[in-house]
């Protein structure tokens, strides 16, 4: 009842949101160039989801028609270029990290530069990116591992420096050695920072996938997007940011559900 | 003395820095402990009694003066002493069980020595039904038997033990405390445990060992002879307890002034 109470007043924005929106288009005080109703995104939407082709066994599988829409085929190359990007940002940030978090010494030789490049934004490096690695989806990836990289690399460093001493007292206590801390004490007590800057890294992924699509590469949703302003289609526009915006809850809910079911340990996180 | 201490600890000094002056937070400290002796070292907040106890546990080692278990000078922490710590200090990322056994994986043991440590220590100390259970969905008083049990896995012949039933609620303390007795006795393990508590001291030890505020020195070493179990409202425990309240009284008076001086740290 409660849940179900929950649920009820959290749809209700979005319900009022949507009632004005049809209410401005259906009275007509809007353009529908600059604003098409609702009723017109949604028909876009299916149009844009839906099979271009009628299903024909001879081409493959019934699962591989239901995706051969462009949408389909436009969220599978944007997924792909995040998980590749974020991959490759998280799989360089976190060892760094871990060394920065955990010796003095790393600590000091590259925080200084860290801190000169990590207020630059991704959307910064355009240029070389595609001067060093030309078009298509190398200079897109290269700009998302950068979005991914420094939210994971800082919340890492962040992690291990806040490691409790009393925890390493008692591994030293106990007789564990050097590494033993490190994999045992050190590294699982790092986890709830490490998982919060992943999260933080994969919503930057995905801003960062959205602008590189508008650059190099000729598919994915934020090709569509700005293809669709070439001709003025504004309910595809609409209908692509929303399925940007599904798809990007829809990750950080997975990302969270799998953070809080690995550190089901860990106190405050209960919630999910 | 007919055989030789299992702690000794001579002449020892512990300097630190405070507010730019160098205040003695140990000084000219003696004390022989015998094998299989339990002693409290007993004082106000502020007396040296934890910096003591740290530096048998090897983590901060004294300024001068040597520190020897067994004949030979403490120099790191090690498993031949275990601590349990006020806070408990449980790996939150680890299970009761695995908390339990992680000395003795460190130790290199073989898996079916660890089950089967585990497993007796589980039941030992009653936590059968919490094995798989995370520290934070336990009590203070589980998690501190857990943190014993970490202990006694390793199987050091010296228990340290800081303040370890501090934060528990009375009937919690009194029965942990019995425990502690019990698996003493059945051990015989070396207890070194550091209270605030005279009644915990009196009820527990062999010896109280007073300590005195700044500069942390020993001020009395009370051999306590009465039989166990101990009870309370005897008339000679509580002759005991009203004497030692007096010498605490003293040192805790030096506490308060000092800090309204805002001298003292803690």
């Amino acid at each position: 009842m409660k849940r179900l109470r929950h649920t009820a007043s959290g749809v209700l924005v979005p319900l009022a949101a949507l009632a004005v929106w049809q209410l401005l288009s259906s009275k007509g005080w809007v353009n529908a160039t600059i604003l098409p109703s609702p009723m017109q995104v949604l028909t876009k939407w299916w149009a844009y989801l839906k099979p271009l082709e009628a299903f024909d066994p001879g081409q493959g599988s019934y699962l591989k028609w239901c995706f051969s829409g462009e949408l389909p085929q436009d969220a599978m190359g944007s997924l792909y270029r995040v998980l590749v990007g974020f991959l490759i940002g998280t799989g360089l940030a976190l060892p760094l990290g871990l060394a920065m978090g955990y010796s003095r010494l790393a600590y000091g030789l590259f925080n200084p530069l860290i801190q000169v490049l990590r207020p630059i934004p991704p959307i910064a490096y355009i240029p070389l990116s595609i001067l060093w690695f030309g078009l298509g989806n190398p200079p897109a990836i290269f700009l998302i591992s950068i979005g991914a990289f420094f939210p994971v690399l800082m919340n890492t460093v962040a992690g291990v420096q806040n490691v409790d001493a009393i925890y390493l007292r008692v591994g030293r206590n106990l007789g564990a050695s050097r590494f033993t801390q490190f994999t045992r004490i050190i590294l699982p007590a790092a986890t709830p920072y490490i998982f919060t800057g992943a999260r933080i890294g994969m919503g930057t992924a995905f801003i960062v996938v959205i602008v590189s699509e508008m650059i190099a590469v000729n598919n994915g949703l934020g090709y569509r997007i700005l293809e669709a302003r070439e001709y003025l289609w504004s309910d595809k526009i609409i209908a692509g940011m929303f399925t940007i915006g599904l798809l990007g809850l829809g990750i950080d809910t997975l990302m969270s559900r799998l953070s809080a079911y690995l550190l089901k340990w860990h106190r405050g996180l209960e919630q999910g | 003395m007919t055989e030789r201490s299992h702690i000794s600890v001579q002449g020892v000094h512990k300097l630190f820095q405070s507010g730019g002056q160098e205040v003695y937070a140990l000084k000219a400290i003696d004390l022989e402990i015998a094998r299989g002796e339990f002693v409290c070292l007993l004082g106000p907040s502020g007396c040296g009694k934890s910096t003591l106890l740290n530096a048998v546990a090897g983590f901060s080692l004294p300024t001068s003066g040597t520190i020897a278990v067994d004949g030979v000078a403490v120099t790191d922490p090690g498993p031949d002493r275990g601590m349990v710590f006020q806070e408990y200090a449980l790996f939150p990322w680890m299970t009761v069980e695995q908390n339990i056994a992680f000395g003795l994986q460190v130790k290199g043991e073989a898996r079916t020595v660890i089950q089967d440590t585990v497993s007796g220590l589980l039941g030992l100390l009653n936590l059968q039904d919490f094995r798989k259970r995370y520290p934070k969905d336990l009590s203070g008083g589980m998690r501190q038997r857990v943190a014993i049990a970490r202990v006694l896995a390793i199987d050091s012949p010296i228990m340290l033990m800081d303040e370890p039933f501090g934060a528990l609620d009375a009937l919690t303390r009194r029965t942990l405390q019995d425990e502690l007795l019990r698996l003493w006795t059945d051990l015989k393990k070396t207890i070194l445990f550091v209270t605030h508590s005279i009644e915990e001291a009196l009820y527990l030890a062999d010896r109280t060992v007073v300590m005195t505020y700044r500069p942390g020195t020993l001020k009395r070493d009370l051999r306590v002879d009465l039989p166990r179990p101990r009870d309370v409202a005897s008339p000679a425990f509580n002759a005991l307890k009203k004497d030692l309240s007096q010498l605490l009284t003293e040192e805790q008076t030096r506490h308060d002034q000092a800090e309204f001086r805002g001298a003292a740290v803690d």
